[in-house]
């Protein structure tokens, strides 16, 4: 028998018991005539344990209502944690929320975490953040722990070798009730980025690299462990930009095994372990990493020496080119491809083989959950130094938490933003997706940080560019897109 | 859980891969605290477009959707099952579907039918060349076909889902019948844990 995967460590931990085994399963495959009961049939389901729920005020509050009506009290409120972050202003909070819809929102979820018990990171809370930034911040996130969020970049926190993946509000309300879920057993894929990443190249850059290469639904049904040489010189923060968008390939989620940078990164932290219970968990956390002989289902290997700082073009996240490369020609594309490209670059308002570098923006946008970590925000202010954003261009950023606004503004990083003249607001998901007022106008190009290009996703009619923040940075201050790795050479 | 046995009716060729959930149904349309009331903003941009195939009044009163690669990659927003609800819609026909909009179809009773590229070309050009056709997708027999019978496949589905959306079986009731399961799983999980309410 070969070794077992991390993720099918993590997996193999957490099975409460094999619905295999339920009356109502055998009677299932009875029906279905089907034989055996005992044999394995169809989907391999299990009801998995769930060790940490994070919860936001969008895809929560017809959860709670579920549990109200069926009379269900949250199983496990220690193990239940709250903010509010999709859809809050950044600026102003002490005034009336401009949205009533968001403000009803925000309210519910204050008024289900009294009811339910549940802690809250609430908006004047300096803990408050976004749901995948304050998990870790707070050592929430933990080495070989199940963790689930109604939000898909729940997978963010497998950079820490847990197994963290996001879930429908049905879902929310079976995790609420009961702490587990039941799930098919996902497959296994190993991306491996091997050699040495180039200066200026960033794990925001890998990422993009590899969706490029695998697409946006290679990943689908399958789990993504992240190895080579690349990711284990990573920091944790570039590990967590890389696992927040494996679900932009499709990815179920998206892991790194722990090593010291993990250790050293957790400990100390709030909710980390303490004295022995360190020692103990450390020595529990080194087993976890994949088997020599493990077996993956599919096996990718990506070389980091040859990755460029990438820019994207079109509608969604694969569809990106290095900064020094061109936008496509659609017509020297294979049909079943060309009529996307088409769609994308009508939507971008782009032409084809227009070089990347060509391309000038009007907005930016340095945060979310995939780059609003302190490390982005002292990368995106190196690249500021002492020059001044564009005119015409209007750039701001959005610290992925409270805790992480108040360093930044201890380091002296927000005055470099400020004197720059970017906007430095409060902590929330802003304009990633727009729900709160910081959306692009119809016909705005961005270069943002953010994790999805779709059409519309940060304002109708507005034009995304998926770029790290260094990037970010660069292009705000010279209103186009530029290489920094040749900066930084 | 919602009851599901079989759907009948036309279809709509949305004729496009990646089809995303920010589409489906954009997140500034989230922020209702019910489960209704999506079907308005749904595919709310392009709707604008007066050539859409939604827009198109012989597809009206649709019930099933046919979809090409990846339909509803993105967010995990279950608002999408409920917006393609609110549209009418009982079931998706595709080449593949995003995992989390997959599993958040079941938990809705959406039923999603994964048929290979060649059959849903086939699906497509039937939909596209007699807007009227009428479909129908069974889940007790597990096939999808047009109504005179003439055209029909076999889909597969996992029994033990199958079971549960035809008798609209509440998981959360069946996972709580083996509470005690937990109990002892959480007993057995001796080492220390984030603790939320400390």
């Amino acid at each position: 028998m070969s070794g077992r995967t991390l993720f099918e460590k993590i997996w193999d931990s957490h099975v409460v018991h094999s619905p295999l085994q339920e009356q109502s399963r055998r009677e299932a495959l009875a029906e279905a005539g089907t034989g055996d009961p005992d044999e394995l049939l169809g989907e391999r389901q299990e009801l998995l344990y769930i060790d940490l729920h994070l919860i936001h005020e969008v895809t929560s509050p017809q959860a709670f209502e579920g549990l109200r009506q069926a009379g269900r009290p949250v199983r496990r409120p220690d193990r239940t944690l709250g903010t509010v972050d999709h859809n809050v202003p950044t600026i102003d909070r002490q005034l009336p929320n401009p949205d009533p819809l968001s403000a009803r929102q925000i309210e519910v979820m204050q008024a289900n975490a009294r009811e339910f018990g549940i802690t809250l990171y609430d908006i004047f809370d300096m803990r408050q953040g976004i749901v995948h930034i304050i998990g870790p911040e707070q050592g929430f996130t933990q080495p070989g722990m199940t963790i689930v969020c109604g939000d898909s970049h729940t997978s963010t926190h497998g950079a820490f070798g847990s197994l963290a993946f996001g879930i429908g509000t049905s879902e929310v309300e079976h995790v609420l009730a009961t702490q587990t879920l039941r799930q098919s057993k996902p497959k296994t894929m190993s991306v491996e980025v091997t050699g040495q990443l180039r200066p200026g190249v960033t794990a925001k850059d890998v990422i993009l690299a590899i969706i490029n290469e695998i697409g946006v639904h290679g990943g689908l049904g399958h789990v993504i462990e992240y190895r080579g040489e690349v990711i284990h010189n990573l920091s944790m923060e570039g590990r967590m930009t890389i696992c927040n968008m494996s679900i932009e390939a499709g990815a179920r989620a998206g892991l790194i095994a722990p090593d010291e940078t993990t250790f050293e990164y957790t400990k100390g932290r709030p909710q980390a372990p303490k004295g022995d219970e360190w020692d103990q968990a450390v020595a529990r956390w080194e087993e976890l990493p994949s088997d020599s002989d493990a077996v993956f289902d599919r096996e990718v290997v990506i070389d980091g020496s040859r990755i460029k700082p990438f820019v994207t073009w079109g509608t969604n996240p694969a569809q990106s080119a290095p900064v020094d490369g061109r936008v496509p020609d659609p017509s020297a594309l294979p049909a079943e491809k060309r009529e996307s490209v088409e769609r994308a670059l009508a939507y971008m308002n782009l032409s084809p083989n227009t070089p990347i570098s060509d391309i000038s923006v009007n907005r930016v946008f340095i945060g979310s959950c995939t780059n609003g970590r302190i490390e982005d925000l002292r990368a995106a202010a190196t690249v500021v130094g002492h020059n001044k954003v564009a005119d015409g261009v209007s750039a701001m950023v959005v610290p992925g938490s409270g805790l992480v606004k108040k360093q930044a503004e201890d380091e002296g990083l927000a005055a470099v933003f400020i004197d720059a003249g970017f906007e430095w607001r409060d902590a929330g998901c802003s304009m990633c997706l727009g729900m709160n007022p910081d959306i692009l106008l119809p016909g705005q190009r961005s270069a943002s940080t953010s994790n999805r290009n779709f059409e519309g996703r940060q304002g109708p009619g507005g034009r995304t560019h998926l770029v790290s923040p260094e990037m970010a940075a660069a292009a705000a201050i010279a209103g186009h897109f530029v290489d920094v790795s040749e900066v930084a050479s | 859980m919602k009851r599901v046995t079989s759907v009948r009716g036309k279809a709509i060729p949305m004729d496009r891969a990646n089809v995303d959930t920010d589409q489906i149904i954009p997140a500034r349309h989230l922020k209702r605290i019910e489960r209704t009331g999506y079907g308005p903003f749904a595919f709310e941009a392009w709707r604008k477009d007066p050539d859409f195939i939604l827009n198109d009044p012989a597809y009206a009163g649709s019930k099933i959707m046919l979809c090409r690669e990846n339909f509803g990659s993105g967010s995990s927003r279950e608002h999408a099952v409920w917006a393609l609800d609110g549209l009418g819609i009982e079931a998706v026909v595709g080449e593949s579907f995003a995992d989390i909009f997959k599993s958040n179809c079941f938990q809705g009773g959406m039923l999603t039918i994964e048929l290979p590229k060649s059959d849903i070309d086939e699906l497509m050009a039937m939909a596209v060349n007699r807007p009227d056709t009428e479909f129908v997708v069974d889940l007790p027999s597990q096939t999808v076909g047009n109504a005179d019978g003439s055209w029909q496949r076999n889909f597969d589905i996992d029994p033990f889902k199958k079971y549960r959306l035809e008798r609209g079986l509440d998981d959360i009731s069946m996972t709580l019948e083996y509470v005690s399961d937990i109990e002892a799983f959480e007993t057995a999980q001796t080492y220390s844990l984030p603790h939320a309410t400390a």
